[in-house]
């Protein structure tokens, strides 16, 4: 494209020739954007350099002419090498006589962050946040709210009652923790492992039950698989199949309440495979680029469907890659509800405070399988899974902190537990014998009004089921 | 943008550069950068930032700076755009624009060359409309912008600088309307773009020549205006399409079959459709002319119809 090269180059050229106050030598030029709160300062060489001619200097012509930057080269060797400093277009940099490669991984790796340990005893420099009793309880309770519904749910699908489902177990901490350190006007973008979110926003157990049915009270209108979860109301986006496709929209709708100037920010999910798509790199990018209140959570749960990370990445981990885009990032260990609560508290107050994008990664580990679709013991120990499900298992810790503060006990554990799994049970029930959505769902909400192509396509499948009223499903109304 | 602040512009050198094809010059000084937002280099990403503003309550305007690198975005454009107002259960509405130059232009190479039109035709939830003249340009685009739906309006290279009288008063255009250009009796001449240029230069012939093709300029490519064509069919009985899409699976292809399936009872002829042959644009010029339909086909085409 020679023709856009050369326009670009030369508007490029003579905007540097119109901004105002130009001191210039071939090498140094002030960075041009117009509403950048960054503006490099010229840096200061020594009087022999001489400073620059006028517009007619910069035109075509005489742009490969060498004399300046002979002098200049001349000047700067005078002066003794690591002390000099460029300012190249983004910024000023240092320079160096040694060469050296920085390592692809660091000394030590990223430590990561946690408040209580595996008993629920509080470490000693953990600065713990004061999280009242009712919050703390109404975690647990949400916690073990989670695990008992995908229990429930699991089971629910191995009888064939619904056609597939997705656990959380072993992420229960990052869930609901995470939600509980937001308010209700931050806005959630899920991948699809973080229905304790919405648990914890007012989701009831019939609707997460309507979903996973299909029938004609879910929100989405049967049209999803279960687990497609969504909920304007709630703030939460509908969950897409794709893997981070949701990144570059939770950093629009960032952009958008940062237009607005809202007191909220996006927040978004994702797995350690996650962090591979191309959408990931990107979002990240733009988000610091954009100075977007968005806070990127990594669910770090070792495992991608069977690729695990050590053939995932060879970096360490998704933390150490913040910095690369300029985003400033942690590592908090997953299963420590408290570290969580913490993390994303604070988090929450530096991207909506400095409008700035936060990269927040949760270690933990998917003690579930991927899916309902999948057995995990096909690639990895059938031991490594139950050590996490039995000494790693974050409700636990959770439960051990509560009880040591005494806040709960085992008598609430068992009438929680037994209370939540009849009312799933019994939301199970309702769902089953919902109706179906109706046949004109199949074609309403494509586009705001049903087109003219999408009517007449109805119209002959009405007519086609008029003709063959056998092979129509008896539960699906027309 | 002065009537509604939710409306915003987001894409590569929209900014203070004003768009490699200036159609936002200006605007970020009158908007400011945030309005009109620069991006970095990566369409699925500023495309899906521009899905999850529409999400959230904005209106925005993503430029593709050739229509080619939204194959780049076809994964949100697809996925999410086109889907997630259908699977959310109609809880979230995505009122976004995505608009860019595309087709062949000068000699800009076999990539910068692209019929996107083609490609996007399939995904079920969005619209698409391709403006002509600067009065439908203007007409289709705040129609676009008004839309609750996503809407992908395409461009042409090489029609940017047409010049012509457009009314001050505001006026919004159907997105679902084709456009008739010259009534006539004899054939109906379906195109759109930048061949409607080329259509109405082989008009010119061929009424010296005779004949009185009724030309229509499509401009809605998805849904297809039935209404208007099937009218022109009835009276006509003869169909030609002049497109600019590839031979394989393009707008004409899709066309050819709505209106055999629509019409057929109308047709005194088989349908011709006049396309680019299904090969990349090469960069040689004289190479280029003849993978786009010139005048002297159209006129043939139209002769050898109407025998």
């Amino acid at each position: 494209m020679a023709g856009l090269g050369m326009r670009k180059s030369r508007n490029f050229i003579n905007r540097i020739i119109s901004s105002s106050q130009i001191h210039q030598s071939l090498g140094v030029l002030e960075h041009i954007h117009s509403a950048s709160s960054h503006r490099t300062h010229l840096s200061k060489f020594p009087t022999k350099i001489p400073t620059w001619g006028g517009p007619a200097a910069l035109s075509s012509s005489r742009r490969f002419e060498s004399t300046e930057a002979e002098k200049q080269a001349e000047c700067m060797t005078d002066i003794g090498d690591d002390n000099q400093m460029l300012d190249f277009p983004g910024g000023r940099i240092a320079f160096t006589s040694s060469m050296r490669f920085i390592p692809e991984s660091p000394e030590e790796r990223i430590r990561c962050y946690r408040v209580i340990d595996e008993e629920g005893r509080p470490l000693m420099d953990s600065g713990l946040t004061k999280i009242s009793e009712e919050v703390a309880v109404k975690m647990y309770t949400g916690m073990v709210t989670l695990q008992v519904l995908d229990t429930v749910f699991y089971e629910a699908q191995r009888q064939g009652r619904i056609s597939f489902y997705v656990t959380t177990i072993g992420e229960e901490a990052i869930n609901i923790a995470s939600a509980a350190a937001l308010t209700m006007d931050d806005l959630v973008f899920p991948q699809y492992r973080e229905p304790g979110v919405l648990l914890w926003r007012g989701f009831t157990l019939q609707e997460f039950a309507n979903q996973c049915f299909g029938n004609k009270a879910d929100y989405g209108k049967g049209r999803q698989m279960p687990i497609h979860y969504g909920s304007n109301k709630l703030n939460y986006f509908t969950v897409s199949s794709t893997i981070a496709t949701q990144l570059p929209p939770a950093v629009g709708a960032a952009y958008s309440l940062k237009m607005d100037k809202q007191d909220a920010c996006a927040v978004t999910y994702f797995g350690d495979g996650g962090s591979s798509e191309g959408d990931f790199h990107a979002a990240l990018n733009f988000a610091a680029v954009m100075e977007a209140p968005v806070i990127f959570i990594c669910r770090n749960n070792g495992w991608a469907i069977s690729t695990p990370t050590s053939d995932q990445f060879r970096s360490d981990g998704v933390a150490i890659r913040g910095q690369a885009y300029g985003v400033k990032s942690i590592r908090v260990d997953g299963n420590d509800a408290l570290a969580m609560y913490n993390t994303v508290r604070a988090a929450r107050e530096m991207a909506i405070g400095e409008q700035k994008p936060v990269l927040i990664e949760a270690m933990t580990y998917r003690v579930g399988h991927h899916s309902t679709s999948d057995d995990s013991t096909k690639y990895r120990p059938a031991n490594e899974i139950e050590w996490w499900r039995m000494q790693k298992d974050p409700v636990n810790r959770l439960r051990k902190w509560i009880e040591r503060n005494g806040w709960w006990s085992s008598e609430a554990e068992s009438e929680l537990r037994i209370d939540v799994r009849k009312q799933l049970l019994d939301a199970i029930q309702v769902a089953e014998r919902v109706e179906k959505p109706p046949i004109a769902d199949l074609f309403t909400d494509v586009y705001d009004v049903p087109p003219s192509n999408l009517r007449e396509q109805e119209k002959l499948l009405r007519e086609t089921i008029e003709r063959h009223p056998r092979d129509y499903p008896e539960d699906v109304p027309l | 943008m002065d009537r509604d602040p939710t409306v915003c512009v987001m894409g590569e050198d929209v900014g203070h550069y004003g768009g490699s094809y200036k159609v936002t010059k200006d605007l970020a000084n009158k908007y400011g950068d945030l309005r009109v937002l620069d991006t970095p280099i990566a369409e699925n990403s500023f495309t899906g930032m521009g899905i999850g503003a529409a999400m959230t309550g904005l209106r925005p305007v993503v430029e593709g700076m050739n229509m080619g690198f939204l194959l780049l975005a076809f994964n949100q454009i697809s996925n999410n755009c086109g889907m997630l107002h259908y699977t959310s259960g109609g809880q979230f509405k995505i009122p976004i624009v995505i608009r860019g130059p595309g087709g062949v232009g000068r000699q800009l190479g076999a990539e910068h060359s692209q019929r996107l039109e083609s490609y996007f035709q399939s995904i079920p939830g969005i619209q698409m409309v391709a403006c002509s003249t600067p009065y439908n340009a203007k007409g289709l685009m705040k129609a676009a912008i008004r839309s609750e739906n996503p809407v992908i309006l395409f461009e042409h290279v090489l029609l940017y600088n047409l010049k012509e009288r457009i009314p001050d008063e505001e006026y919004v255009l159907n997105l679902e309307e084709a456009e008739m250009v010259r009534p006539g009796e004899h054939v109906t001449i379906l195109t759109y773009s930048r061949m409607r240029y080329h259509v109405m230069q082989a008009a010119k012939t061929l009424v010296n020549k005779g004949y009185d093709p009724e030309v229509i300029d499509i401009r809605s490519l998805k849904p297809f205006d039935l209404h208007t064509i099937g009218n022109s069919v009835k009276k006509t009985h003869r169909v030609l399409i002049v497109e600019e899409c590839m031979r394989t699976g393009g707008i004409g292809a899709s066309l050819t079959a709505a209106i055999t399936e629509n019409f057929h009872d109308y047709l005194d002829a088989p349908i011709v459709c006049l396309s680019s042959q299904d090969v990349p644009t090469p960069y040689a010029g004289t190479l280029e002319n003849w993978t786009v339909v010139q005048p002297a086909q159209i006129v043939t085409a139209v002769e050898q119809l109407c025998q």
